[in-house]
């Protein structure tokens, strides 16, 4: 059972005419009928080939604009091929986002019954599961306003309770979690722990590792409108974050120091530049500044994608650094971080940290690789020196 | 099995965007679905005025109120139906894009609406008729159903071909308008077939609309009315009947084909 396969992908490409003058009306498309037509090709999908299993929790990543959604659309029957094949066993829930066919104008029990039968149930069945999709979205006493009084979040609620009713065989779900309160996207969490205990078949489109990892058997990983790797999620997010890499180092702002006085590199502990890592290593920091005897402190700080603090060290503790004589440091860190994008702060500070005298806001990324071989015994941000007892 | 869910699930989807359609489009007026009724008779109104007694064609010819009554309610099913579901596709892009579901029911959807419409409006004709002291027979509102069937059939085939050509060429939304302008003129609706030449009566009666409102004159109203049997010769005068077949088949096959790409084109 476990080798059936739900979807089949066969040597898939999708191209879209971008038109440089727009002639889609009969009068110029009869001016210009001698005049070649002027559009550019952009070819979104080339040459994809995938085979997603009965009962797999398949993720695809990317970054914006590589394709993902276009495939996803292509599955669901949305777009057709520009070239190619796709076979689909078992029915799909054609359903790409939250709130598809809601109209504002019609009573939130009204949308309910239009946004269902458009996801591809059936009237009696809607009337079945009607109390249970009002119950779980708590609008009991709204139903009978119309959807353009609720909020945004009402909305959101209301949408999610009927998508998840779906009773198809396939899946297909991209970005749910962009939206919502953190109590949302734990009842989305909860859902896709449900459909992956149901053994459905899920085709999930996300930018959000964690998730992918939490719930993938497998993943693809697209770019520029190919699949690049399509392999376990850890390896795949690994994958993921070292495409993404480059593009923040590509940042202006990168690397400036406010003043343009301090440097800092990432090396590795025999002296080399480094910007990827394994959780555990260590790394050494050295920073450089103009010689200025005002300074008399520094400080890194390792920041995660989010730009979440994860972890700062200063010199502030250490009697008699020697700081102001100097105009070279370094420090060795042990980078016990989850895997990931980060990247460093570094300023030079006087007697204390409100003396700011220079200051790197976004420096250099370290990406932490995941490990492919084993899992750590342990989870979250940061590893915590840990001894387990009787 | 699946063959089967699909039917229905396209049945209650056709059902639903009908009822959503109608609920849309009378909302927040006060008359709501009143107004559909209103409308045909309103025009029926003006242009008896104006046929009886500024154009005095209307006075000369026995039951002129109730053809033009008849003729305007079944024009304005057609031009109605025909513009509501050219722009239906297209207006339905945003939809199409997230979602994939069978793009007929978006026609099927507008035409039955459309139907339904009709109907009360045909009843509405047929309380006029009996206040008149013509009353309709068994055999006469047969006949009529047959003919609002064919009309059915004509306006759906329409409905197909202008609406996949108005998602390409949104031209075609302007064009219609000007071709509904001469087919209105010149479908025998505001006047008397009789009071024009033979050879352009042949014409005329050539076109499945003229042929149906004459028809269902004959039917409904009086044998006084003429149709296309008693000017075309066989087999010419089968032409206005297969026309609307012909358009449902080539229509329904040019739809499905360009189906596949409204979602990018709409």
């Amino acid at each position: 059972m476990n080798n059936e396969v739900a979807i089949s992908v066969k040597d898939i490409s999708k191209s879209f005419k971008v038109p440089h003058e727009k002639h889609d009306t009969l009068k110029s498309k009869a001016i210009h009928i001698f005049s070649s037509r002027k559009y550019s090709k952009y070819n979104a999908l080339s040459d994809i080939n995938l085979e997603i299993k009965k009962g797999e929790f398949f993720g695809i990543v990317g970054k914006n604009g590589c394709g993902k959604s276009t495939l996803l659309k292509i599955i669901a029957n949305i777009y057709a091929p520009t070239k190619g094949e796709i076979n689909v066993k078992g029915n799909i829930a054609p359903f790409i986002e939250l709130g598809v066919g809601f109209n504002p104008e019609l009573t939130g029990r009204e949308n309910v019954f239009l946004s269902g039968t458009i996801l591809g149930l059936s009237r009696k069945k809607i009337e079945q599961l009607y109390d249970e999709i009002v119950d779980f979205a708590e609008l009991n006493e709204f139903m009978d306003q119309k959807l353009k009084n609720y909020s945004s979040g009402m909305q959101v609620r209301l949408a999610f309770s009927i998508a998840i009713r779906s009773d198809s065989d396939i899946l297909l779900i991209d970005e749910v979690l962009a939206v919502g309160d953190s109590s949302f996207q734990r009842k989305c969490l909860n859902y896709f722990d449900k459909l992956k205990k149901d053994k459905r078949t899920v085709v999930f489109v996300s930018h959000d590792m964690e998730t992918i990892k939490q719930f993938c058997d497998r993943a693809a990983l697209v770019d520029k409108g190919k699949i690049i790797s399509n392999d376990k999620p850890v390896i795949i997010a690994n994958k993921y974050n070292k495409l993404n890499a480059p593009a923040l180092q590509n940042n202006s702002k990168t690397n400036k120091s406010v003043q343009g006085n301090i440097t800092i590199q990432v090396q590795d502990e025999d002296g080399k530049n480094k910007s990827i890592f394994s959780t555990g290593e260590k790394a050494a920091l050295v920073f450089k500044w103009k010689k200025n005897p005002s300074v008399k402190n520094l400080g890194v700080a390792i920041m995660n994608n989010r730009g979440d603090f994860i972890y700062g060290t200063n010199t502030l503790n250490l009697n008699n650094s020697g700081i102001e004589k100097v105009q070279q440091f370094f420090v060795s860190i042990k980078l016990d971080l989850k895997p990931g994008s980060y990247y460093l702060t570094f300023g030079t500070f006087g007697n204390n940290q409100m003396e700011v005298i220079d200051l790197i806001e976004h420096g250099p990324d370290i990406t932490i690789e995941e490990d492919e071989h084993s899992r750590f015994n342990w989870e979250g941000n940061v590893f915590l020196p840990t001894k387990w007892g009787e | 099995m699946s063959m089967k869910k699909k039917k229905t699930n396209l049945l209650d989807l056709v059902r639903q965007l009908a009822i959503t359609d109608f609920k849309i489009k009378y909302q927040g007026s006060i008359l709501g679905y009143a107004w559909s009724l209103a409308k045909p008779l309103a025009m029926f109104g003006v242009l008896y005025l104006v046929f009886t007694i500024f154009v005095r064609i209307g006075s000369t010819i026995p039951h002129y109120a109730l053809y033009l009554l008849l003729g305007i309610v079944l024009w304005t099913y057609f031009s109605d139906t025909t513009l509501t579901a050219m722009r239906s596709v297209a207006d339905k892009g945003d939809l199409m894009r997230k979602v994939y579901f069978p793009r007929i029911a978006i026609i099927l959807a507008a035409s039955i609406t459309a139907a339904i419409t009709l109907g009360l409006n045909m009843l509405v004709v047929i309380a006029f008729m009996i206040f008149a002291h013509i009353v309709p027979t068994g055999l006469s509102l047969l006949f009529t159903i047959l003919l609002l069937l064919e009309f059915y059939i004509l306006c759906l085939g329409t409905s197909f071909i202008l609406s996949a050509l108005y998602v390409k060429y949104r031209d075609i939304g302007h064009i219609w308008e000007v071709l509904l302008q001469l087919l209105f003129y010149s479908s025998a609706i505001i006047y008397p077939l009789s009071i024009v030449p033979l050879r352009y009566q042949k014409l005329v009666l050539l076109s499945p609309i003229t042929q149906i409102i004459q028809d269902a004159r004959y039917v409904l109203i009086s044998h006084d009315a003429i149709i296309p049997h008693n000017v075309l010769r066989f087999p010419y005068v089968l032409i206005p009947y297969i026309i609307p077949v012909i358009l449902l088949v080539l229509g329904y096959i040019y739809f499905e084909k360009s189906a596949k790409n409204f979602a990018e084109e709409a």
